[in-house]
């Protein structure tokens, strides 16, 4: 036998079983779902397809159109916030922060991590409800004659989400930051840039990598969550996630169910296609 | 040489222990039935390991036994209401005659109609309660508690909370509406559109059991429709403003039933677990679980409850409010999916 051919022999040992654990565990239930949403729910039975009724359902049913809305609404708010708000965090962090304190800095930028995910949503429904810390606070100050409804609205939601994703945006913007050398910003000084343009047009820039990564691991995680929306947002409007998850748990409808996952799936597929095209990421 | 005889040791001691506490109960439950307090004097006794899963919503708990095999499961907690959709779809096993006795419960409770099928019994009633109005009687006038038109009368805008269960709470806006709970059909349901969406927008939030909770108790807001004592009795202690009420309108009675299911490995021990619950320690038990207190169906469980306890189940109370209230909603599967879908677009309003 040639040492080509075992070499790609030893490759293909390698690769296996992560092949073999992809094709269990996400290309066989992925096939499942895709047959599943080709069903449909008739009475209290799952009638089997082919057929597209559910994604006709989907795209003609205002409130499941709204779903979709609101799951993109929410995400897009969420990830330019977060993005807005972790870039100079991250910056701080990497260039004014001594290096002695650094770690420390990012600890407790990363602290709230620790804290599972569902008491965190309930310690902000206690934070930003009517007696909670925020609105004592305001009206305590004067800023505010009466608290307002924070908690059970979109707002609540939205900060519930930019409380987690700007940690997590922070750490890979900040992985990005650390990385450059200090030789731009130098050169760009030299050039005659000011500190402003040096940021804009040179440290930014060279850190949108970093910031896309973040950015659509953000969107991808907000928009396929479930908890958050269920505990801040009081009901009163319905994510995609949250839609999923009435057609399980309330009407046993599995067809529906798959569906509309595959739909979350489809937008999270084209916003990955998106962040690719942007980094060149095939390329890489 | 000790090394191997160490394993061999290790080995044998660890499939011995298993084999000691070899006997299970699966039970598919609600989270009141988890409680430890509940489970150890079954366990005990019978020298049984109970291990229990919880569901909300009985499409859930079907799905569940969907998706098991024969013998997963042996017993199963279910909406009294929802028996004969579990029969139906071969889920429940029938009890044996005169396994169970109900000769000391609440009349009203018994259900016969709901937990049998072509005269068997597959399941007992085993706790009840009421979907009604709940309320912070320091912050709303219990008098305006006594109509359910209070809630869209604009006094309480913003400050009133709807459990997230779409029957009892459609069954509460057709009582306001005039329309009793059995004639609550395909067109009656139409009816309740309109209400329903005014009564979305004088509302803050539509919650589960742990955020209605939590909005009550930390006064988000003050009045939850679809509340009762399985939701301010837990908090009863903390905060004794909490309080409820049927209003003249009416409210809905929900009961859930306890059943064996069908294929299981240990019917004598399903049975046995069933025995339990319905005695008048488990019904005690049951009545004050950790997670929501409701009504034991077996009166014989007041010898075994304080008074304390009896006083905030209101004991005394309840032929009156077993005379006013009605029956959960029993929709067919097409009027179910339309409850459903206006449920849906009332969230998404």
């Amino acid at each position: 036998m040639s040492i080509e051919r075992i070499e790609k022999r030893q490759g293909a040992t390698l690769v296996a079983p992560a092949l073999l654990w992809t094709l269990i565990f996400f290309v066989l239930p992925f096939l499942a779902m895709a047959l599943m949403s080709l069903s449909h729910l008739e009475g209290r039975s799952v009638v089997s397809g082919p057929d597209l009724r559910n994604y006709a359902k989907i795209f003609t049913e205002a409130s499941l159109l709204k779903g979709i809305a609101v799951s993109l609404e929410i995400t897009v708010l969420v990830t330019v916030i977060s993005v807005a708000l972790a870039w100079p965090l991250a910056w701080i962090i990497a260039t004014r922060v001594p290096v002695r304190w650094r770690r420390l800095a990012l600890l407790l930028a990363v602290l709230p991590f620790w804290t599972s995910y569902v008491v965190r949503s309930y310690s902000w429904a206690l934070v930003l409800g009517e007696k909670g810390v925020v609105m004592n606070a305001l009206v305590g100050l004067g800023m505010l004659s009466e608290p307002v409804q924070i908690m059970a609205t979109r707002s609540a939601t939205v900060t519930g989400f930019v409380h987690f994703f700007v940690m997590l945006l922070t750490l890979t913007i900040y992985s990005n930051l650390v990385q450059l050398s200090p030789n731009y910003a130098r050169a760009a000084e030299d050039l005659g840039a000011s500190r402003w343009q040096v940021i804009r047009l040179v440290i930014l820039p060279l850190t949108l990598p970093g910031v896309v990564t973040g950015a659509f691991l953000t969107f991808v995680l907000c928009i396929g969550d479930y908890i958050t929306p269920q505990i801040l947002g009081g009901n009163n409007e319905l994510t995609l996630p949250q839609l999923i998850m009435l057609q399980l748990g309330r009407r046993g409808d599995y067809p529906m169910a798959s569906a509309l996952s595959l739909v979350l799936m489809l937008i999270v597929t084209l916003a990955y296609l998106a962040c690719a095209r942007w980094l060149k990421m095939e390329r890489v | 040489m000790t090394f191997k005889r160490t394993c061999a040791a290790a080995a044998l001691l660890l499939g011995l222990v298993p084999a000691a506490q070899a006997e299970e109960l699966n039970a598919l439950i609600w989270c009141d039935h988890a409680d430890p307090k509940l489970l150890e004097p079954f366990e005990k006794a019978h020298d049984v390991r109970v291990n229990v899963k919880e569901y909300e919503g009985t499409a859930a708990g079907l799905t569940i036994l969907q998706q098991s095999q024969p013998g997963d499961w042996d017993v199963m907690v279910i909406d009294a209401v929802d028996v004969a959709r579990a029969v139906e779809q071969g889920y429940l096993a029938p009890l044996p005659d005169g396994a169970v006795s109900t000769a000391d419960y609440f009349p009203q409770v018994v259900l016969a109609d709901h937990n049998s099928v072509d005269g068997k019994t597959y399941a007992v009633t085993e706790k009840f309660g009421y979907n009604t109005l709940a309320y912070n009687k320091a912050k709303v006038d219990p008098k305006d508690m006594e109509s359910l038109a209070s809630l869209w009368s604009g006094k309480y805008d913003g400050r009133i909370a709807i459990y997230d269960y779409y029957l009892p709470v459609l069954g509460l806006v057709g009582l306001a509406e005039g329309i009793d709970t059995a004639n609550l059909d395909a067109a009656a349901l139409e009816k309740l559109r309109d209400p329903l969406m005014k009564l979305k927008a004088a509302s803050k939030q539509v919650s589960d059991v742990v955020a209605s909770q939590t909005a009550l108790a930390t006064g988000e807001v003050d009045v939850l429709i679809g509340g009762g004592e399985w939701l301010t009795a837990v908090l009863h202690s903390e905060n004794p403003d909490l309080d409820w009420t049927i209003p003249k309108e009416g409210g809905l009675l929900w009961a859930q039933s306890i059943g064996m299911v069908e294929g299981t490995q240990k019917p004598e021990l399903a049975i046995e677990f069933i025995k339990y619950i319905t005695s008048p320690e488990g019904q005690a038990r049951l009545a004050t679980s950790s997670c929501y207190w409701g009504m034991p169906a077996n009166m014989a469980a007041g010898d075994a409850l304080s008074e304390d306890e009896k006083s905030v189940l209101r004991w005394s109370d309840q032929t009156d409010y077993l005379a006013r209230a009605q029956l959960y909603p029993v929709p067919d599967a097409q009027t179910d999916a339309a409850m459903q879908d206006m449920w849906t677009d009332m969230l998404q309003n």
